[in-house]
């Protein structure tokens, strides 16, 4: 009976170790791959060069492009996520009677289960063809329309993980501001907010990392262009497009151009991997704080 | 206090026009709620108003073709059904023994605070990164080419984390004075588990189940990545057999510029959106069920 | 200062009322030696050293957070559960101390049963609850085995006539002091020779509380019971002995009538006076 108990001991904490061989086996697929790839681009060219054309007879490496197209739509998805997402947080936290919060709240959530597939179409064949009736420059490949759809579909986290951080702060802040006098809005922005910075800014960071590994929306929305531009009207093509693009090819295993996919996913992987990191330790602070 | 107000004109003005601005926050924040729900509600219209016209059985149960009028979705959805029986089939097991051994039997040690570390890690990596993974492992070491079987084992690692946390949560909303019950009449750890808290906690592993898979039914770029083929054409017919799914097919069609295809890109999303309005609905019922049997 | 421990005692206690003489010639049944236990850093227990009688009611007694409830778990090892205690000394059962190497703890609570302050049944059927014991313990045989040893425990815990026409309904619809009786009978159908009870009837109505000590008083012919109470009249009504604690120490151990009208140390005295707890 002992025996057998110590068996299923076993075999259950194999499984929950597959968890960190999940880890170690992303982090070895890339590794090699993109090892391989650098014996033949130097980092230097990789990491700083301005051109990339790696299926062309004479390629070019630079993937500055790429992280440049993938910043750009970010950056307009979370400047319509963050302040929508955060004044609804505020809004559903301090404010909302609770008819509301359980009408409003369920269809937030029903915004973020939406396939990003879905909101691809939405992008390219309404969001696009509308904004072109006011901005008649606007390319049929753009960074505005993924990355205003991408900034719907994430709002949703910035307001539900914001609200949560708001929620912490203990009663005892707001009331001691009631108690002075302050509106409730007074009260939110000046006392509620501020405590609650460190969860907010967890929250904003974590939604950043999902908007910049986001592919469906802009592989089928953005072009696949990869250019290195500030302007949001014309095709570009971010870093997990051309992945996409690359796999959808014939593409031969072993060979360079088969390890871009790689080594630009290293960079996809690494830099999330920060961005969650930071964000984790901001919500670990954030709890010590109020506890 | 003479009046009948209590403070005297300037700072009740002060009062007044803060309470304005109060207000006019409210109605601000309301107006973008409408905005976000606004969207959803465009959305759906969208998608309902150009491929409502193409649903049908024939479209259902057809194959594609190259004439748009006559493609059907049948290969794609059968795929996508299969794929996803098989990613269950494959995550819950390890996703419930996971959780059990972090939650019963490993609660504070150090190993378990790492693995859950990693969890939460592995819930934030993008899904490309995993269909990466999948390409490198499961098709090529691993030799299973570009099959269902792969595909499955993809998706399996990435609702892993998710189904371990939300078991997680099930196995801990069981009270534990049933536990402590069961310890006292001298049973084992395993059997409190296995005859305790497991069936206890099932309704609440099986709607993290649901909601796991009808996330996965939705996943298209780490497909894509393993090289599920755009243009298979038939469904597949064993685990080793290449495949495609409901969200590769509509992408492949929204790629195409005739308006034909466009149109069958939304008919397939509206069926893509009724699987996962019923998995969802299926889930939200046996929560709202089983809530009101334990209590 | 005799006299509110002569009330107590005259309020138709049922040690009073004859029956077996506490057999203290026979040998003690447990007996703890020079028992510490700590949660971490923090001490509950200190030098606790005691023998308790078989086939007698033993009450431990004294106010919130004496370590009253802390040394009954030791007696069946349900401190095990929590993570990071510490035990030092020899706690022995029949002259088998329960702390030495190669003890089986599952085997352990088997012989040692325990009653919770709140009840806890299983989210199952009344039936189920009984068998769910029998079942992990192999003591299960036959249909018709089992069936009996379920009846043979609800009798036992004067619930059987209450429930015999309903044994497959769920024990959550059952009263508390029903809930209660069935974790009794839960905890008797695997036959322990020992039976601990942490405040058994806290939570419950005072006709309730008076059945289950009508039980207690029942039950002590077949098992020795221990049983925890923070109401020093229950303890009073009850037990044949009485132990003494405060501070995580054993302040003081003897018969319960001599412990409420003549005690050896102040403090106790102080205590069932009334004077502090």
């Amino acid at each position: 009976m002992k025996r057998f108990e110590f068996l299923i001991e076993w075999a259950l904490f194999l499984c929950a170790l597959l968890s960190i061989g999940t880890t170690v086996g992303i982090i070895l697929v890339l590794a090699v791959e993109t090892f391989a790839f650098l014996r033949e681009v130097p980092v230097t060219d990789f990491l700083f060069g301005t051109n990339w054309t790696p299926l062309f007879a004479t390629p070019s490496f630079g993937v500055l492009p790429l992280v440049a197209g993938t910043v750009m739509v970010s950056a307009i998805a979370m400047a319509v996520a963050l302040p929508m997402g955060l004044l609804s947080a505020i809004y559903l936290s301090e404010y909302a009677p609770l008819g509301v919060r359980r009408m409003v709240k369920p269809v937030l959530e029903i915004l973020a289960g939406v396939p990003t597939v879905v909101y691809g179409y939405f992008a390219l064949l309404f969001v696009t063809p509308l904004f072109q009736r006011v901005l008649p420059d606007l390319a049929g490949f753009n960074a505005l329309s993924p990355g205003i759809v991408m900034g719907i579909m994430i709002l949703p986290l910035v307001s539900s993980l914001s609200e949560d951080a708001m929620q912490g702060v203990p009663r005892g802040l707001r009331e001691g501001a009631y108690a002075l006098g302050a509106t409730k809005m007074q009260t939110s922005l000046r006392v509620v907010l501020p405590a609650a910075f460190s969860g907010i800014t967890a929250a904003c960071i974590l939604a950043a990392s999902r908007a910049i590994g986001e592919t469906m929306i802009v592989a089928i929305a953005a072009g696949q262009q990869p250019r290195l531009t500030s302007n949001p009207m014309v095709p570009i093509e971010t870093m997990t497009a051309y992945i996409v693009q690359v796999s959808l090819g014939d593409t031969p295993q072993g060979t360079l151009e088969y390890r871009t996919i790689f080594a630009v996913g290293m960079l996809l992987f690494l830099g999330t991997l920060v961005l969650n990191l930071v964000s984790a330790w901001l919500r670990a602070r954030f709890r010590e704080e109020y506890s | 206090m003479t009046n009948g107000q209590l403070l005297d004109g300037g700072a009740q003005r002060a009062i007044n026009r803060r309470r304005y601005l109060d207000v006019l926050f409210q109605a601000l924040a309301l107006l973008i709620l409408c905005l976000a729900l606004g969207s959803l509600a465009a959305l759906i219209a969208d998608v309902w108003s150009d491929g409502f016209s193409r649903l049908s059985w024939a479209f259902l149960s057809g194959f594609p073709s190259r004439r748009a009028a006559d493609a059907g979705i049948w290969h794609a959805l059968s795929g996508s059904m299969f794929v996803i029986l098989v990613t269950g089939a494959l995550a819950v097991p390890v996703g419930v023994a996971s959780a059990v051994y972090l939650e019963e039997y490993a609660r504070r040690s150090l190993m378990a605070r790492i693995i859950e570390i990693n969890i939460t890690n592995l819930a934030a990596v993008p899904s490309i990164i995993y269909g990466l993974l999948g390409l490198g492992l499961f098709v090529r070491a691993m030799g299973m080419g570009r099959s269902v079987l792969a595909g499955a084992s993809t998706l399996a690692l990435l609702v892993l984390p998710v189904i371990i946390l939300s078991t997680r949560e099930a196995l801990r909303a069981v009270p534990p004075s049933i536990r402590e019950g069961s310890y006292a009449l001298g049973a084992s750890k395993w059997q409190t588990v296995w005859y305790q808290v497991l069936p206890v906690a099932l309704p609440g592993i099986l709607t993290g189940m649901i909601l796991a898979l009808s996330r996965a039914i939705g996943e298209t770029a780490p497909l894509i990545s393993i090289g599920a083929l755009t243009f298979v054409a038939f469904a597949p017919d064993g685990l080793w057999s290449p495949f495609t799914v409901l969200p590769i097919q509509i992408f492949n069609w929204v790629s195409r510029p005739q308006v034909e295809f466009q149109a069958n890109a939304a008919a397939g999303i509206l069926v893509l959106l009724a699987l996962l309005l019923t998995m969802n609905a299926a889930a939200i019922w046996l929560r709202d069920h089983y809530q009101k049997k334990l209590t | 200062m005799s006299d509110p421990g002569a009330r107590l005692l005259s309020l138709g206690g049922l040690a009073t009322r004859g029956g077996p003489q506490p057999a203290i010639d026979r040998p003690v049944k447990v007996q703890a030696d020079a028992l510490n236990f700590s949660y971490g850093t923090t001490r509950a227990l200190t030098d606790i050293s005691i023998g308790i009688h078989p086939n007698v009611v033993t009450a431990f007694i004294g106010p919130s957070g004496c370590g009253k409830s802390t040394f009954l778990r030791t007696l069946n090892r349900m401190n095990d559960i929590i993570p990071g205690t510490r035990v030092e000394g020899k706690i022995l059962i029949d002259g088998t101390d329960i702390y030495g190497p190669g003890i089986d703890v599952v085997a352990l609570r088997r012989r040692v049963g325990m009653v919770f302050q709140k009840s806890n049944p299983f989210p199952k059927s009344i039936f189920d609850n009984i068998a769910y014991g029998l079942r992990i313990n192999g003591m299960a045989g036959s249909r018709s085995e089992l069936a009996e040893r379920v009846e043979e425990s609800l009798r036992q815990a004067a619930l059987w006539d209450e429930v015999k026409d309903r044994l497959q309904d769920s024990a959550l619809a059952m009263s508390g002091g029903q809930q209660q009786r069935l974790c009794i009978a839960r905890a008797l159908a695997v036959r322990p020779d020992i039976l601990l009870m942490d405040e058994p009837a806290s939570a419950l109505d005072p006709i309730a509380t008076q059945r289950i000590e009508e039980l207690v008083y029942d039950l002590k012919k077949t098992y020795t019971i221990v049983i925890v109470t923070h109401n020093m009249q229950q303890a009073a009504r009850v037990s044949d002995f009485t132990a003494f604690f405060w501070l995580g120490r054993l302040v003081e151990y003897g018969r319960t009538d001599k412990m409420f009208t003549a005690p050896a140390e102040k403090l106790t005295e102080d205590y069932v006076t009334g004077r502090f707890g």
